[in-house]
């Protein structure tokens, strides 16, 4: 259900980081064209 | 030497008239709108700010937990007969603590209205210690000239112009009048918590050997940004003639890390007593104030934190810092919450021969609830101790069902500021000791994370762990 979709992958601090996202997404074929980490505290 | 707490003190201080120096509310503020207007509309009363049930938890007056019996909204259920003073804590108005703004200048940076007199607010000895004299005062006019002239930001009380602070360099954005104001209120809260720290513990001055700030401020001009050493800055304020001293830097972890390092230098005989100290982070005055103003709620970031705690040689009654189990989460490690807490609680524990349910309690991030929740930054301390719980149902120490139960008795409600390192964990501290000295609790553990990513040298988050143990 995701090949050849674009992502933006936003993670969180005390949740799953972007990183951790991105692979997951790539992985599941997608190109991840930005990840970042927020930290809402 | 077995490494032991002595004291712990932590300490707020109400400045209505400076969120909007905070980095979130001196950006809206820039823009074209009324946010200014709006938040200065939603700022707390002095009197309000010291009846807010997780204020009143913070300096010592309530048990954090005491906070899951009183009705939502916690802004909305001041305690009745509150007082800014806490058998752990204290909680200072923005008077007397411009007064402590200029004592902790010594470059005539603030300049105060020789016209204004700092009111009092009921200030503890401690606080009153470290209040200028009024020496450097200046005239309205000469005020009112630097800021027109934009080398100098306006300092407000109650609304009305009574000093300005200005910059120190043309061009050193490390000496912008604002960057100072943030690094003198760091200091200045942080000399405020220690002070507080040796009168309540009396502790006298001349034996803190070794002062380490915790505090987040990066110290210093354009060619060495984040220099540091405030910890000397603070120590020589709070007047430690014998302290030298040194910072840790590590986002919001910084106070766990600088706990471990204290213990070690008492175990090791390096020193005798050693202070770590935390000033208060002016940039995150407001930081979701924007959320509060759109839920017609008051702007509850409206304090600056600050913390201290005197690490010695046992004196046969006070709980050990236990640095078998301190955790700490290597770079090869995964920074997911699951990897986070297996290398900062299970691991340390399992080196002890302990399981999860073994520690009394958990004292994880602290944030208000209050706070984070309106802005949708969710429940933090919630969010961990459901980690930490998930953990003992994996490892089979607890049934699924029991992890309600779990996180009631090894957890507690948020009731710590907003100020990224202030919350992280420490601020129970306090509670543990008077706990541990009364018999009721054996042993808690300190967890605190940080997010290294925001500075954009790795992906990596980072945390640091101890167990406090009678």
């Amino acid at each position: 259900m995701f090949d050849g979709k674009k992502v933006i992958a936003l993670g969180e601090r005390d949740g799953i980081p972007g990183p951790v996202l991105a692979e997951c997404l790539q992985a599941a074929g997608t190109e991840v064209v930005y990840q970042t980490t927020a930290c809402f505290v | 030497m077995i490494p032991v707490l002595r004291a712990a003190v932590n300490t707020l201080v109400h400045v209505p008239d400076l969120v909007r120096y905070g980095s979130k509310p001196f950006r809206e503020g820039s823009r074209p709108g009324s946010f200014l207007a709006d938040l200065k509309a939603r700022l707390r009363t002095f009197e309000d700010a010291a009846a807010y049930p997780p204020h009143q938890a913070f300096i010592g007056n309530l048990r954090p937990e005491s906070l899951a019996d009183i009705p939502s909204p916690w802004y909305g259920h001041p305690l009745p007969g509150a007082s800014h003073q806490g058998p752990f804590g204290e909680i200072l108005g923005q008077g007397p603590f411009y007064s402590m703004l200029e004592k902790a200048d010594q470059f005539g940076l603030v300049s105060l209205d020789a016209g204004w007199t700092p009111p009092a607010n009921g200030a503890s000895a401690a606080a009153k210690g470290l209040m200028s004299a009024g020496a450097r005062r200046g005239t309205e006019k000469e005020i009112r000239r630097r800021i027109g002239s934009g080398e100098a930001l306006a300092l407000e009380h109650e609304g009305a112009l009574i000093g300005c602070i200005r910059r120190d360099h043309e061009e050193d954005e490390s000496l912008a009048a604002r960057v100072l104001l943030e690094n003198l209120a760091a200091k200045a809260s942080g000399a405020h918590a220690l002070r507080l720290l040796l009168e309540k513990a009396r502790l006298p001055a001349e034996e803190v050997d070794y002062i380490l700030s915790c505090s987040e401020e990066a110290i210093g001009d354009r060619y060495n940004r984040g220099g540091g050493n405030l910890a000397k800055a603070i120590g020589e304020m709070a007047g430690c003639p014998n302290a030298a001293g040194t910072d840790i830097k590590a986002f919001c972890a910084a106070p766990v890390y600088a706990l471990v390092h204290a213990a070690a230098l008492v175990q090791a005989g390096v020193v005798r007593n050693a202070v770590v100290v935390g000033g208060g982070s002016l940039a995150k005055l407001g930081m979701k104030s924007h959320r509060h103003i759109e839920k017609r709620m008051p702007v509850l970031e409206d304090v600056l934190g600050g913390v201290a705690f005197w690490v010695g040689p046992d004196d046969g009654e006070s709980p050990r810092l236990n640095l078998e189990m301190a955790g700490r989460h290597p770079s090869g490690r995964p920074s997911t919450p699951q990897g986070m807490m297996e290398a900062l609680v299970c691991e340390p524990l399992a080196r002890a021969g302990r399981k999860l349910r073994e520690i009394d309690k958990y004292a994880v991030e602290l944030h208000n609830p209050e706070v984070t929740l309106p802005a949708g930054a969710g429940d933090v301390p919630l969010t961990n101790y459901r980690t930490l719980a998930a953990l003992a149902v994996i490892r089979g120490e607890i049934g699924r069902e029991e992890i309600p139960a779990f996180i009631r008795d090894h957890g507690m409600p948020g009731f710590a500021p907003t100020q990224g390192h202030i919350p992280a964990g420490v601020p129970y501290l306090g509670h543990a000791l008077a706990a541990m000295r009364a018999g009721t609790m054996k042993s808690a553990m300190v967890v605190a994370k940080g997010s290294l990513f925001l500075g954009r040298m790795t992906q990596q988050a980072d945390g640091a762990s101890i167990v406090v143990e009678s």
